[in-house]
């Protein structure tokens, strides 16, 4: 177990620093926009990888409804959690790309900006949810409402497919055309972040697992004490 | 060259957001390894 981890990091670590080269150095540089973008390698990718893990979430939280696994209720959480970083990654990039691009931060009422707006509010309310409610049907609720948040999922990346806006159509299956050697960087970046995410996903889920344990111990321990 | 700044900032924003999560899941792990020794006194 501690192998594979350790394997995973070492990976990690190899594919993101290839992966950053070939963001900055060996990508073509585009020629409407110039360098800034190559914003795109980190900004898609971190997309895409929040997309899997809020359908982890969803998967998780459907199958904890049905079958009360607390396994897939943790699963839940640690995808959900993971999936908030990787999208304020999405929130924090795409205005830093926008400005120089179409001379603003952010296009007030964009559909695709918008709904990416509220499936982060979402998922930051599944965790703070999760975070200060005792309550014990608490899990049960978060499904709920993650079932809820994953679909918004779908609209945020079908929305510039069926509605104007001013953000870019999709550059890959939605009729654009991207440079194959940009494409190839792109899967590279996306193949780390997934690892990167892996690697977040695995530390949180332990930790979480190590967590309850203790919850677990000093319950029983003050019980007792109680009982004394 | 006026972008340039843009990139580097989305670059440095993107590993802020990720080392600060890092910082949290070792403050995490530390803590309950804490707990996990007070448990064993």
């Amino acid at each position: 177990m501690k192998r594979g981890f350790t394997l995973l990091a070492l990976v990690t670590a190899l594919l993101l620093s290839f992966a950053l080269y070939e963001a900055l150095i060996a990508a073509p540089t585009e020629q409407t926009m110039g360098n800034v973008q190559r914003i795109f390698y980190y900004h898609v990718p971190s997309a895409w990888t929040a997309f899997v893990l809020f359908l982890i979430n969803f998967v998780s939280s459907v199958v904890y409804l049905i079958r009360r696994n607390p396994k897939a209720d943790l699963l839940a959480l640690v995808s959900a959690e993971v999936g908030v970083v990787f999208c304020t990654v999405v929130i924090v990039t795409g205005p830093i790309w926008a400005r120089p691009v179409w001379g603003i931060w952010w296009a007030p009422g964009d559909i695709r900006l918008t709904t990416t707006l509220v499936l982060w509010l979402i998922y930051i309310s599944y965790l703070v949810l999760r975070r200060f409610s005792t309550s014990g049907r608490t899990p049960v609720v978060a499904a709920v409402v993650a079932i809820f948040g994953a679909l918004d999922v779908p609209l945020v990346y079908f929305s510039i497919w069926f509605f104007r806006t001013q953000h870019p159509s999709p550059v890959i299956g939605g009729g654009g055309s991207l440079d194959p050697r940009m494409a190839h960087v792109l899967l590279i970046n996306w193949a780390a972040f997934m690892c990167l995410a892996w690697l977040f996903s695995w530390t949180r889920y332990e930790l979480e697992v190590a967590k309850r344990q203790v919850e677990e111990a000093q319950a029983l321990e003050s019980l007792l004490e109680g009982s004394r | 060259m006026k972008s340039m700044p843009y990139l580097y900032a989305a670059y440095i924003a993107t590993w802020v957001i990720h080392g600060t999560y890092l910082v949290i899941l070792a403050r995490q792990y530390s803590r309950i390894r804490k707990e996990m020794e007070n448990l064993r006194k």
